[in-house]
């Protein structure tokens, strides 16, 4: 899983499809990381991803368990329309931050 | 004589096979010229489907899982079974945000997503035997119209 961390910042770059098998090793990647690295802000970036379902909605929303404790935040970025569909479709949209960048 | 065109499959319910079951579906769906948000909506109708036999319907463990689809006309139906623990409170399990596994992250939202992307979905199960969900969508709906408006 491809990952970038800047002070207590964690950039996880999600794969193409995002469905419970994938889901799975990127929560146990991405715990691990939290943890050991203090992380404070989850940024979860779509660039690649062309594919979620409801078990991506479970990371992120598992994931933002766990960094509210210590005030963090969680954000989906660079998400293209299919997948910002669904992430306003199951309303997570109402507690992490969303980035769009703005098409020229 | 029956004018419908079937295909089954059966494969392990291993989490690696949640792609193949998607593309499976997916393909055997192209001969109704479907657009690819189409597409989109019935593969992740599939997934949810999928994920559930394996995660609920079997807790994990390696058994299989049976898909079944068919077409009539522009309607594609899809069922997927599966042999596992069963359903104890349908409509419980149907209602969206519950779900028996939160340790898992599991948002609870699978039948949700299932009913959003697809026109109908069915479920039927029983304790200790298994359950059955069965799902349709018609192709094209859309793009019909936009044809007639078009003239």
């Amino acid at each position: 899983m491809e990952y970038q961390i800047e002070e207590n910042s964690l950039t996880i770059f999600l794969p193409a499809e995002l469905d419970h098998c994938n889901a799975e090793q990127v929560r146990k990647r991405a715990d691990m990381l939290i943890e050991h690295n203090h992380i404070k802000y989850v940024i979860f970036d779509f660039a690649n991803t062309n594919f979620m379902d409801s078990s991506g909605i479970g990371v992120l929303m598992g994931r933002y368990k766990l960094v509210y404790l210590v005030g963090g935040e969680v954000w989906a970025v660079n998400a293209n329309e299919r997948i910002r569909k669904i992430l306003k479709m199951s309303g997570v949209t109402k507690i992490i931050q969303m980035f769009e960048e703005e098409k020229q | 004589m029956k004018n419908t065109n079937e295909m089954e499959l059966v494969f392990d319910s291993r989490p690696v096979n949640e792609g193949f079951a998607r593309v499976s579906v997916a393909a055997f769906m192209t001969q109704l010229n479907p657009t690819l948000e189409e597409v989109s909506d019935v593969k992740t109708a599939v997934s949810e489907a999928v994920t559930n036999a394996l995660i609920h319907g079997y807790d994990g463990k390696v058994k299989k899982i049976m898909i079944r689809c068919w077409i009539e006309g522009q309607t594609l139906y899809v069922e997927i079974r599966d042999e596992g623990k069963g359903i104890e409170n349908v409509e419980k399990a149907m209602e969206p945000l519950f779900t028996t596994r939160p340790e898992l992250d599991r948002s609870g939202m699978g039948f949700a997503f299932m009913e959003a992307f697809m026109d109908n979905v069915y479920v039927e199960s029983e304790l200790g035997k298994g359950t059955l969900v069965r799902m349709k969508k018609t192709i094209g709906k859309g793009r019909e119209l936009w044809t007639t408006q078009s003239l």
